[in-house]
This record gives structure tokens, sequence and C-alpha cells, in this order.
């Protein structure tokens, strides 16, 4: 399972805090932290809060590296800031630019751009690609297949391979009004979009978002993430500080038959990850 | 729209392991053994995803065995009362890439030999030949405790391969080991999931995963094959699919489990064929069918069966 670690976040106060300071300690923790609990990468968010979006992911990207050779997620809705962290990213181990829709209203060929700057960054550099379009996050299973399918198609015509592509077929709150049919819809939907392409493409999602705004967050992510792992997730941006959430992937993969069975299967699982 | 490729190629490897220790590391052999890497399965992809050729360790007793079959023992006589000279002549006459001591004299139900004796052969066989040693216990827990300490120590910084340790019997040689600077074999009864708990409980100890090769028991052909195979398989699977945990070189015991079947060495059974045949084709088929599972070393005992393994793993490992 590769996990994406998701705590170097704008949106928490730390982080934003930490920005506002320049101070780098409480980001290298975090990065320390996180690989040690077996992140696979480390997610760079800078949040809303900052001024300066492009610099500051720069700052980010430059201070994590300064302690941690983790690969780094570099998550923006704006290709300039991708653009910005891949500039001083160590690409060598791999990176992942997070993320792109198929296409835009006001920019048809994001996802070529994005592939583009993969392509330069180096052969370990991969995207992550929603399954959304100019129209928005699609409500049904086949409006959500369909857009994969562009997607890969587009990663093949590009001759990108689809190792290196992440689907994301986006999480929606579970208590969004009417919006509870879409959890099940995403699984079927990652069931189906995982043959469009063999290899498979990887399928992720960003877990907490099933659960904002409810009274269980973590029952809540703990279980959809089971769910997900036996659709065919293989990837997920999460809370790796969460010991239980890992050992719930470490079982799941072991009942999926990933991972050999031993006594110690879940300390197996984080000395594995962590090695 | 391209053709998507389809060559299969996996994220893990087999770790790499190399046995002995030179004047260079510190130790007196003339020659190392370098084994695993391979990046795929055995026949699958390029050849440098094969990794490592397998090797040949060739059996030596610690004491006459009395119970070998004619077809066997009849290449050893002259021998099989000075291990060193065994030894020897495994390495320079038959072509064994290591020497594998094994301990069954100082099994109580055996000739219940004492640790001097164990340290003994220990010596001779270091000072006979310049390969890399694997010393291999008697299989009474007890008895093992006491004398394979003595053992390791005798062959400190040699670098030999030293074993076998098991899920209810593991912390004192793991010790040993990790303090004389030896390799070491974890050792399961043909069930893949103690194997990986006795990799991680001997990890757990701080042992590095990277010295440790796996010994999954093994059953020779016609009697129990198939699980040997099977796990085998799974286990270079595994590592393949990055399982870190089972990511060693394996080792398989074919010249005990072939030599101990009767197939191979009944002399009057007419319709079997001539049992100076059978017995070293037994052998060769065991070693064969293991190879194609994915196993590093092979423990052997026939020189002609050596021969046709040799033949055959140079001939698949260019």
């Amino acid at each position: 399972m590769i996990l994406i670690g998701e705590r170097i976040n704008g949106m928490f106060t730390d982080v934003k805090d930490a920005i506002a300071s320049k101070n780098k300690q409480p980001i290298q923790e975090l990065a320390k932290k996180q690989t040690e609990a077996g992140a696979t990468y480390l997610d760079v968010n800078v949040g809303t809060a900052a001024a300066d979006q492009e610099g500051t992911m720069q700052w980010l990207v430059e201070t994590i590296q300064e302690t941690c050779s983790t690969p780094l997620s570099l998550d923006s809705q704006k290709p300039s800031v991708i653009t910005a962290g891949l500039k001083v990213v160590n690409a060598e181990a791999g990176v992942i630019l997070n993320s792109t829709p198929l296409n835009k209203k006001n920019d048809g060929e994001i996802l070529d751009k994005h592939i583009e700057m993969a392509e330069q960054a180096g052969p370990k550099a991969c995207i992550i690609a929603l399954t959304m379009d100019k129209n928005g996050v699609p409500q049904d299973i086949n409006a959500r297949v369909a857009i994969a399918a562009e997607i890969v198609q587009k990663a093949m015509d590009k001759s990108f391979d689809t190792r290196r592509l992440f689907i994301d077929p986006i999480v929606l709150p579970v208590k969004v009004p009417n919006a509870q049919v879409q959890v099940g819809n995403i699984l079927t939907a990652m069931e189906q979009i995982k043959y469009l392409a063999d290899p498979a493409p990887h399928m992720t999602i960003g877990l907490s978002n099933v659960s904002q705004g409810t009274s269980k967050r973590s029952l809540i992510n703990r279980i959809f993430l089971a769910m997900a792992i036996s659709s065919g997730l293989d990837s997920a941006i999460v809370d790796v500080l969460d010991e239980d959430l890992v050992n719930v992937v470490a079982t799941a993969e072991m009942l999926m038959n990933k991972q050999i069975y031993s006594d110690s299967f879940l300390k197996a699982y984080t000395t594995a990850n962590k090695a | 729209m391209p053709v998507p490729e389809v060559k299969e190629s996996f994220a893990g490897q087999v770790s790499r392991v190399t046995l002995g220790s030179t004047k260079d590391s510190g130790g007196t052999r003339t020659s190392t053994v370098t084994v695993g890497g391979a990046r795929n399965v055995v026949y699958g992809g390029s050849i440098e995803q094969a990794g490592e050729k397998p090797v040949i360790a060739m059996d030596v007793l610690d004491s006459r065995p009395d119970d070998w079959p004619e077809t066997l023992a009849e290449h050893y006589q002259d021998v099989m009362d000075s291990p060193g000279d065994w030894a020897k002549k495994c390495v320079e006459e038959f072509g064994a890439d290591l020497v594998c001591v094994k301990f069954d004299g100082i099994h109580p139900d055996k000739a219940d030999k004492d640790a001097a004796h164990a340290v003994k052969v220990t010596e001779e066989v270091l000072k006979a030949v310049g390969v890399p040693l694997i010393l291999w216990d008697s299989g009474n827990d007890e008895k093992d405790n006491q004398v394979m300490p003595k053992v390791s120590e005798a062959a400190k910084g040699e670098n030999v391969l030293i074993g076998t340790v098991k899920e209810d019997n593991y912390k004192a040689l793991t010790a040993l080991a990790l303090a004389d600077g030896h390799h070491l074999i974890t050792h399961a009864p043909l069930d893949i999931n103690i194997a990986k708990q006795v990799n991680i409980l001997v990890s757990d100890m701080g042992f590095p995963l990277e010295k440790i090769v796996t010994f999954q028991a093994t059953g020779a052909l016609g009697y129990g094959i198939e699980y040997a195979y099977s796990i085998q398989e799974r286990q270079r699977l595994a590592a393949l699919g990055g399982d870190k945990m089972m990511a060693m070189p394996a080792i398989c015991d074919v010249g005990y489990e072939s030599w101990r079947v009767k197939e191979a060495k009944l002399e009057d059974a007419p319709g079997w064929g001539a049992v100076e045949d059978r017995g070293p084709m037994w052998e060769a088929t065991t070693a064969i069918c293991l190879l194609q599972a994915g196993v590093d070393i092979i423990r052997m005992r026939h020189p002609r069966a050596v021969a046709t393994v040799k033949n055959f793993i140079n001939q698949i490992w260019q």
C-alpha cells in the first residue's frame, strides 16, 4: 500500500503557524514522524493562508528535504504552485504531482500539462488525476469510469506508463445531503477502473474527506479504508500517525493475501515499510 | 492507440548474500560465495534479472555415518573418519562451491559427541579447505544450544552460514551469530507463516535481514516435493513483491532428503533400474526441480548428482 502522509498541510494550525513564522522545526518533525510511521510519500500542501503560495511551496519542500529523504507529493490545485515545488524537489526517489482533473472550463489541457511536467521531472515522477472534468464531480458510477478511461487513454497516447498514474475517484463527505450513495459508487467505480489498463493505474483517495463533519471520524475512516482496499485501492492520502489506521491497512492487505500472514503481521508491515 | 507494455516486472528483489571472509576482511577463506539478487522468477525476464548463480554445498558429516547406502558411501569410504579430508575431496574432486558441516554426531540419539569434538571438526575443515562453510546443527535443541555456540566461536571472523534457528529456539544462536560475524539460517517446518515469523523474531533481536538465509525444510521427489516447491515459489514471489521479511536467499537440504527415500537406495528392485543410477538421479531431479522454484543454495551428497546439477545451473544461469 502506498501511503501518502497528509499532515504537512497549511490547513492544520501547527503547519499554518510554522509557515507564518518560517519555523522549520515543526515541519521537519512532522516529516520525520510520518516517515517513521510508514509514509511512502509526504504530502505537501501550503493551505490557503499564505499569500505567496509558490514561495511557500518551495520553502516547505526545501525545509523537509534538509532532514528527510522521503519522496514528496506536491499538493495544489494550481499548476504554478506544483511547478514551483518541482523546481526545488529532489525527484530522483520519486515525486507525485497532486492533482489534476481531466480538464477544466478554462483549461482544456491541464492533464496534458501535468503529464509533461511529470515527464520533465524524471522517470519516477507520478501524477494523481481526479475523475472530474469541466462539469465538476460526476454523481454516478459510469461517468466516473468514463472520465477515468479518458485519463488512461490520454496517458497511453502520450506513452506515459500507467504505473505512474494514480486515479482518484474523489471521495465526498458521507454527511453531505444526498451524497451518502457516493461512497458505494466510488467502490464500484474503482473495481472497474483498474481494468482500464494493464498494468493497472494506481487507485488513490483522500481518505479523511469521507468523515468530514461526522461524529465518529476515525472509525469511519478505518472502515472505509478497509472496504476500499478490498475494491482495489492501493494508495491513500491518510494520517499515517494514526497507528490503528495503519494497522487496518496491514490487516486488510494480509486478508487480501497481499502480505504473507505471520503472528507478528502488524509489526512485519510497519518494519518493512520503515526499512 | 499504442500496444501497452505487458512485460512482467517486479518492484522487489531477493537480497544478495556473500559468505566467507578472506584475509582482507579478517578471515582465512581463499574465496567467497555470493548468492541471491534475483529480480524475477527463474526463467522469467532478462539475464540481468536472474541474479547470482545458485551454488552447491556438499555435506560433510562430523562423524562417520552408519546409515548411508553403499552407492553413496563408496565415494567417501576413505575420508569418512576425517572431516578435513572429506571436505577437501568434495571441493577438489567434486567441485563443491561450499562445504556444509552437518553435526549429526552430537545428537544424543546418535554418537552424542561433545562440544570439544565439534570445535575440533570445525577447525579441521576450516584448515583443510578455502571455500566458505555452512555449519548445521543436529536438530536436538538442547544439545545444539550447548554445542553450537562453541562452534560459532571457533569460526569467528570466517563469516560462515550457521544454523538453524527456529520459532521456539532462536535467541542463543542469533546472538552468537551476530557477535561472531556470521550469516544465519532461519528454519520453518514447511510453513510460510512460521517462516516469516522467525525472520521477524530474529530481526527484532537486531540481526540484519540482509544476513539471513531461509530454510523452509525440504521434501524429496515423491515425498512432499510439491510442498517445498510451492513454498519456495511463494517466498520468491513475496520477495519480488517487495516483502522485505521474505526477501532472503533460500537453502534446501536435497542430499539428506533424497537419500532416505527407498526408491533411491533399494537394491532388490529389478523393475526400477540399476540402483547405482537411481540414487544420483533421484537426488539430481529433486535438486533441479527446486532450483526452478527459486532456491539459491542446495545441499547435496552424491558426486554424480552434483555434476548433473552443476551442468544444469551452468546452462540456465549463463
